[in-house]
């Protein structure tokens, strides 16, 4: 009896103690996640009209943004903190361009980094009625049937494969991304590269603004 | 074995995890535990406090006390004197909040009991507290500049509490005559939004441009430099060149000394101005309420511990936003935010008698010269280790070289960035 009780006592511990571990995990993860919502809303859902939302994406692409951020462009120096750290395994970061993320991405360490991008992640994304043009949404999902679905995957939902999530995201933020990507100002991997030359070249211009139209178009 | 006792059970887990251990009978493990805050202020600090406090735990019990049932946010409030915004679109009210289970009592807090532990409202009405958390923003110190009172401030607006004041500047810039002279002084440091005046002067050069473009701003400043002043200078020649005449305290002898509402007369040690519109920005300490409860020092404002924001005065009180001395800090809306959740995690661990996490801090401000030029600072900041400041690790300005599309994104994420503080304070 006085084993069984001295068990329960220890068992008893032991679980209390591995909870006030992972407790002071989530306490210090939210502690950091609190600095960002107020500009990208609370669990990573921006309210708009242009902070994209972060919600659902997978760690990886957030941490790759966010080292992109902290490195700037310096390749070199990305690809050695990525060599570096075995949970990087599979992250590839390109550099991008931003007006402010560059500034506060070098404020948090590669482990902050790592515990907001998780955070994130796990929670539910939201997607926002925004206002669209119905015919150059049609036309849009036609394009990204042709060209991106290959890669973003159920109507640039699917986040598993790490790459960006683009139903629902905010308007002008997939503009200006898009924007980046054609000015160089943003690096994308060649295949991303080919697919959009190909489109522009096919469809023209306004192929850009079709997409931008189909994706906010998607609230569900 | 170390032996069990209830001290070590709330220690190690707190609530959810005791109430998971079922069929192992731990008695009294509630008794003594009430958690009541308090809240004073439901501003920038104060909302965020409440709501991320029942976030953290939501045993506490909170109560928010706010005079206002309306709040209108100062920030975007410049946009509403240029007149780019109506002021309804920066009014907010506590319903959200209340959706969160916090009580929100609409009166003014008048004192506190230190030693009782109690709030008094206007109302008569009392509220005991185990930890209180005081967020009143700023209050102006009348007569500082001679002539300068709650009176005059209806003549001459300062609008730097947003409401009744930002509707009365922007109709007297509405009608003012073409060719009219727009006087802006804003006070010496510290004070509320370092970089709100010259956004002010912005919105209003915007308006005058196109409206009255005869008309001229001057800017009798109470320093020798202020927050963003290389942006705002270059945004100020490359959109209203000619328009704007700022002058250096060194220049005056120290800014506006005096005043004369009834001859709209402003004067400096050294010369008298006479303007159509007066816009004076008193000098401020910390919202009145934490003036009375004794929780300022001979600055006016609160010494606070940088890492968990009780009063260095009165523990068991804390202070943020504003009317804190939050070392290495702007007073802005953001820093009001972030020290709100640093405050919640602090007290919500106080109460459950855990240590709370490393706090981390964020500043984020933008400002708006024109609807398709914005500008922005913006740092990261953690603990110093002997807790002596908020150290910026991390930060920076809009770069002076920034393209043209770079500032009108700026402009749609200063928009985003106010739906989502706003959200986050009152959603």
């Amino acid at each position: 009896m006085q084993i069984t009780t001295r068990l329960t006592a220890l068992l008893l511990i032991g679980a209390l103690q591995s909870s006030y571990v992972m407790a002071e995990q989530d306490a210090a993860t939210n502690m950091l996640a609190d600095t960002c919502v107020a500009c990208h809303g609370s669990d990573g859902n921006s309210v708009g009209p242009a902070i994209p939302s972060l919600a659902g994406m997978s760690p990886n692409y957030l941490i790759g943004a966010m080292l992109a951020y902290k490195y700037d462009d310096d390749e070199d120096k990305l690809e050695s903190v990525i060599d570096s750290d075995l949970d990087f395994e599979d992250v590839e970061a390109f550099p991008r361009y931003s007006t402010m993320m560059g500034r506060l991405a070098k404020g948090y360490t590669e482990a902050e980094i790592k515990l907001l991008a998780h955070y994130f992640s796990n929670e539910a994304p939201v997607r926002p009625t925004q206002a669209f043009d119905s015919a150059k949404a049609d036309q849009g999902k036609k394009l990204h049937d042709k060209y991106c679905e290959k890669c973003h995957e159920d109507e640039g939902r699917f986040a598993d494969d790490d790459t960006g999530v683009l139903a629902g995201q905010w308007k002008p933020f997939f503009l200006y991304s898009m924007h980046d990507f054609k000015n160089g100002d943003r690096a994308m991997p060649k295949k991303m590269r080919i697919k959009l030359e190909e489109m522009a070249e096919t469809d023209g211009p306004e192929a850009i603004q079709e997409l931008a139209e189909y994706y906010s178009s998607i609230t569900d | 074995m170390k032996k069990l006792n209830r001290r070590d059970f709330i220690k190690l887990g707190g609530g959810s995890i005791v109430a998971g251990t079922a069929g192992i009978s731990i008695p009294n493990i509630a008794i003594g535990a009430t958690k009541k805050v308090v809240v004073i202020g439901g501003g920038a600090g104060g909302a965020i406090a409440a709501k991320y406090l029942k976030k953290a735990d939501s045993s506490i019990e909170v109560t928010l006390i706010e005079t206002n049932k309306d709040y209108y946010t100062c920030f975007m409030s410049n946009e509403v004197i240029g007149g780019e915004r109506k002021i309804d679109t920066i009014r907010h009210t506590y319903d959200g909040l209340k959706k969160h289970g916090i009580n929100v009592v609409h009166s003014r807090a008048t004192d506190v009991d230190i030693d009782g532990k109690m709030v008094k409202t206007e109302s008569g009405d009392s509220f005991a507290y185990d930890r209180l958390v005081v967020s009143p923003g700023i209050s102006f110190k009348w007569g500082a500049v001679e002539g300068y009172n709650e009176a005059a401030s209806e003549i001459m607006p300062h609008a730097w509490k947003a409401g009744s004041q930002t509707s009365l500047l922007r109709k007297q810039i509405e009608s003012m005559k073409d060719g009219g002279l727009v006087i802006i002084a804003p006070p010496g440091n510290p004070f509320r939004c370092p970089p709100g005046p010259y956004e002010r002067v912005c919105q209003i050069a915007h308006y005058l441009k196109h409206n009255k473009p005869k008309s001229k701003i001057l800017i009798l400043d109470a320093k020798d430099k202020f927050s963003k002043q290389g942006l705002f200078t270059q945004g100020w020649k490359a959109r209203y060149d000619g328009m704007i005449d700022w002058v250096p305290a060194a220049d005056t002898g120290g800014g506006v000394t005096s005043v004369d509402p009834s001859n709209m007369t402003v004067s400096t040690d050294f010369d008298e101005y006479k303007a159509d519109v007066v816009n004076l920005i008193p000098p401020q300490s910390a919202g009145q309420i934490a003036i009375t409860a004794g929780l300022t020092d001979d600055s006016g404002w609160c010494p606070v511990d940088l890492g968990t924001f009780e009063s260095k005065i009165h523990s068991g009180v804390y202070v943020i936003g504003d009317a804190s001395i939050a070392t290495g800090m702007p007073k802005s809306g953001y820093a009001a935010n972030s020290q709100a959740k640093v405050c919640a995690a602090a007290i919500a661990a106080s109460l459950n008698d855990h240590e709370m996490a490393d706090p981390s801090y964020v500043n984020t401000c933008y400002s708006l010269v024109a609807p398709d030029y914005g500008i922005s600072v913006a740092a990261v900041y953690r603990l110093a280790e002997d807790r002596s400041k908020i150290a910026k690790v991390a930060g920076g300005l809009t770069p002076s070289d920034a393209s043209a599309d770079a500032l009108k994104r700026e402009v749609q994420y200063a928009y985003s960035w106010y739906d989502n503080i706003v959200a986050d304070m009152f959603g």
